[in-house]
């Protein structure tokens, strides 16, 4: 290649990648570097940094310390931990048979492919308003029908043992739209031969659920459960919205809010940092699983 | 025969109890919107409402001006949309088809950002668009879409599976590079351009947590904002809240009528990040 069309194709390459490496500075690596720095240091994001005189200072590891030997984040741990036990297995069963029910032929299926899916396109802002609502203690439509079938009701997002399954009901009904569209392509995967065979056997619905549907699907369900833990421990909007100041009692902290408002309403940034460090390994440590277990697992048959 | 009416009755009962979940809250949300105040707060609720009124809508515009906060959506959803692609494109471009010294590690670095969650790299950003003096701009809102790395990752899967016979054949008539990316490359990258833009729009029209740092201006929020600021302050005026979450949802569940095919495929392009 001569020396002209060499810097042609040298010129080429980075005009076409700048954008992307500015942004890749400026807005990724950068920040990643900073932001664990920030983390070392008492800052409270408003004073200038000026190391010589001390501003802000450099604490080492003691924001961690902190964080870690507090009662909070272990609360915020046990609300995530409350959240995720009620909510795996509801949005498994919800997704799996709206994906089953999909993966039919009957007449009408693309209506109700819809009407499930429209949750998924609602902002979670405008969907945890309404089921704010939903769920009011004296005015709701939720507790109306409890009280028709003899059921006194909780005040639900007003209560510290309601708060958490006030949000996961309107996580599953915005979640299990979404879920469901991932479990469908698994299920249209599967190759219809199994059910064949199956039915000559004489093998029933049940059997054919557990049997082949449900262990042909086992790597997409370990990868949706996988996504639903890291979605977990990223709630924000819902908390909130839904519950003002992330509940009674603190009954609703989780840790992205508490990241925005250590950042951005108590002006500790310092602390704020750390926490999303710890929220990282935390992500991390689930994202690895994932991909160990993805490994070890393809025998996409079918 | 009997089996088959079973299961068939058995799958119309189950879709449509699951489908009532899904729809009553937004049937909830219609019916409150048109009620008046009082009506809020009726015992026995009202499933529909006795008297109806629009005062509700009439408020959100007039008195909140969600016009305005509409135009402001569509502004910066559509900017960051461009922005995202724009710029995906070009280097996706690059990594797929242009070879140079260190190509795999400079898109490896893109790949590896991608394990950091977002919440890690929001102060710092807040810090910089700071400095900048982007804080509380549109601008400010929608720059850091610049970088993208899971599009740069989407977009350079589809482009290397075009071939280079093509591109080939274009250098050989003298096209540019520029020629060959505007000619070949974007056009022949429709589909997966497509399927990005509606993700990226509908991530941007329903974003709350980044315009909820960056912006603090009235006049410049977008729907989940002002929203949420209207639920702070107006928190149990239920008609209105509900006029406007049914306006902040509207034009994407038109868009959708018309893209459902996008939206799918987007989506599940998203199930794999």
């Amino acid at each position: 290649m001569s020396g002209a069309s060499r810097r042609a194709k040298w010129l080429t390459i980075i005009l076409f990648l700048l954008p992307s490496l500015i942004g890749l500075a400026v807005f990724s690596i950068g920040p990643i570097g900073y932001s664990f720095l920030i983390g070392l240091t008492d800052w409270n994001g408003l004073n200038a940094w000026d190391l010589a005189a001390g501003t802000p200072n450099f604490i080492g590891m003691d924001n961690y310390a902190e964080i870690m030997s507090g009662e909070e984040f272990w609360r915020v741990l046990r609300n995530t931990m409350y959240f995720i036990v009620l909510y795996i297995p509801l949005i498994l069963i919800f997704s799996i048979l709206a994906a089953v029910l999909l993966n039919n032929k009957y007449r009408g299926i693309g209506a109700y492919r819809v009407l499930f899916f429209i949750p998924v396109l609602t902002s979670w802002v405008a969907g945890a308003l309404i089921w704010k609502w939903l769920l009011s203690d004296d005015y709701g439509p939720v507790n109306a029908i409890l009280a028709f079938v003899g059921i006194d009701g909780p005040a639900w997002l007003q209560d510290p043992h309601w708060a958490m399954p006030g949000i996961v009901f309107a996580s599953i009904w915005k979640d299990m739209g979404f879920f469901a569209l991932i479990l469908l392509g698994g299920l249209q995967g599967i190759n219809p031969d199994y059910y064949e065979a199956a039915q000559m056997d004489g093998a029933g619905m049940w059997k054919r659920l557990f049997r082949i549907t449900l262990p042909l699907l086992s790597p997409i369900l370990f990868f949706v459960i996988i996504i639903s833990v890291i979605n977990s421990f990223q709630l924000f909007p819902q908390v909130m919205i839904m519950t003002q100041d992330a509940g009674p009692y603190g009954a609703t902290q989780a840790m992205v809010e508490r990241i925005y408002k250590y950042a951005f309403k108590y002006y500790k940034m310092g602390y704020a940092a750390s926490f999303s460090w710890i929220l990282f390994v935390i992500i991390l440590f689930f994202t690895v699983i994932q991909m160990r277990l993805q490994k070890r697992w393809v025998h996409y048959d079918g | 025969m009997a089996d088959r009416k079973l299961r068939q009755t058995l799958f119309y009962l189950t879709a449509t109890l699951l489908a009532l979940f899904c729809l009553v809250p937004f049937f909830w949300m219609i019916s409150t919107s048109l009620k008046t105040k009082g009506a809020l707060i009726s015992i026995p609720i009202q499933w529909i409402p006795q008297t109806v009124s629009v005062e509700s809508y009439r408020k959100i515009f007039t008195f909140f001006e969600f016009d305005r906060v509409l135009l402001n959506s569509a502004f910066v959803s559509v900017g960051i949309t461009l922005i995202t692609l724009t710029s995906a494109l070009m280097a996706a471009y690059v990594f797929a088809k242009i070879a140079f010294r260190g190509r795999e590690i400079v898109f490896g670095l893109f790949l590896a950002t991608m394990m950091v969650p977002g919440q890690v790299t929001i102060i710092p950003i807040f810090i910089v668009l700071k400095e900048l003096h982007l804080l509380d701009t549109f601008t400010g809102l929608m720059l850091p879409s610049i970088f993208n790395a899971f599009a740069v990752f989407m977009l350079r899967q589809y482009i290397k599976t075009i071939h280079d016979d093509y591109l080939d054949a274009a250098f050989i008539d003298g096209a540019t590079q520029a020629t060959v990316f505007v000619r070949i490359i974007v056009p022949l990258s429709v589909p997966i351009i497509a399927t990005l833009g509606i993700i990226t729009f509908m991530g941007a029209w329903n974003d709350y947590f980044w315009p909820l740092v960056v912006l603090s201006d009235k006049a410049k929020m977008t729907l989940p904002l002002a929203l949420s600021s209207l639920n702070g302050q107006y928190g149990s005026e239920y008609n209105t809240l509900m006029a406007g979450s049914l306006i902040s949802m509207a034009p994407i569940i038109a868009l959708y009528f018309f893209a459902q095919r996008w939206f799918q495929s987007g989506l599940q392009l998203g199930g794999i990040k």
